[in-house]
């Protein structure tokens, strides 16, 4: 038991250091600053142009049928 | 009316209204206490009732003009704007209730805005329910126009000027101003504005669509 525990603080101990010495790289670039934000704006944007797509197509199906008549 | 077979402002539509969605999120706004960045809910929850509006008020037109005419393509154009106006209605509403859970404590607190844009929306389900219970074209035709006649000033008294009569929790009522100065600035207005008349274009673009398709189902039954 003695043991494990020893194995198990070294090696926490190694993580700690581990993780101290990547914290100061941050490998930020636009899409992962500001908490993020920018995904979302990029998320809303993707979901609107789909709909506005998906609605260009209905016109233009429709469009279609209005010249068959 | 030969702009709804058009593309180009349906093209200029969807491009400020992406603009509007990035702006939206990132431009500044004013640091107001509760608010806080729900303040953004602005460029989307109250283009919508703009949007409503402005469908409305396209229905109410043709309503009119329905009655003066007697020409059945423009009682469809009423109907169709109306069904529109109801959608918007609806997201209106929704995205208010969850604003209102976040800035207000609760989804419906029974505030006199809240509860007289409910009785407007009641108005509106009953001219869908009106003219899907008659079944003689014309006589429809002839009483939804004219209950829509009625139902559009009562809609704008219930909806704009009762609840700012009274003290309300929603801005612009109880003496506090819509749009004033304490709660917006002009970095907001620059998209503000433009969202008002890109998702009122939006709406109407719909409503052309379903306009369209009712157009042909008319003609279709018209020859059967």
């Amino acid at each position: 038991m003695k043991k494990l525990t020893l194995m198990l603080m070294l090696l926490l101990s190694f993580a700690t250091a581990f993780a101290q010495k990547n914290a100061p790289v941050e490998m930020a670039d636009v899409l992962r600053s500001s908490g993020k934000i920018y995904v979302v704006v990029c998320t809303i944007v993707i979901v609107f142009l789909g709909l506005a797509i998906y609605l260009f197509s209905i016109d233009r199906r429709l469009r279609k049928i209005e010249k068959n008549q | 009316m030969k702009f709804i077979y058009q593309t180009w402002w349906k093209v200029v539509t969807v491009i400020v209204i992406v603009y509007t969605l990035i702006a939206g999120m990132l431009l500044g706004v004013p640091k107001l206490p509760i608010l806080h960045e729900t303040i953004r809910n602005t460029y989307f929850h109250v283009p919508m009732w703009m949007a409503m509006f402005t469908v409305f008020t396209i229905s109410v037109y043709y309503s009119i003009k329905y009655l003066r005419t007697g020409e059945e393509k423009y009682d469809l154009i009423a109907v169709e704007s109306a069904n529109t106006g109801l959608f918007f209605f609806t997201i209106g509403l929704v995205t208010g209730m969850l604003w209102a859970k976040f800035a207000w404590g609760e989804y419906w607190s029974n505030d006199p805005k809240q509860n007289s844009a409910a009785i407007a929306f009641l108005l509106y389900c009953a001219y869908s329910v009106l003219r899907n219970s008659i079944d003689e074209e014309q006589k429809r035709a002839k009483i939804s126009a004219i209950y829509n006649i009625f139902a559009f000033p009562i809609m704008i008294v219930l909806i704009m000027v009762l609840p700012r009569m009274t003290d309300s929790l929603h801005p612009g009522n109880g003496g506090n101003p819509a749009f004033g100065k304490l709660d917006m600035d002009n970095r907001m207005r620059m998209v503000l504005y433009p969202a008002f008349i890109a998702w009122s274009a939006m709406g109407v673009w719909i409503a052309s669509v379903r306009y369209r398709i009712r157009l042909i189902e008319y003609k279709k039954n018209q020859i059967n």
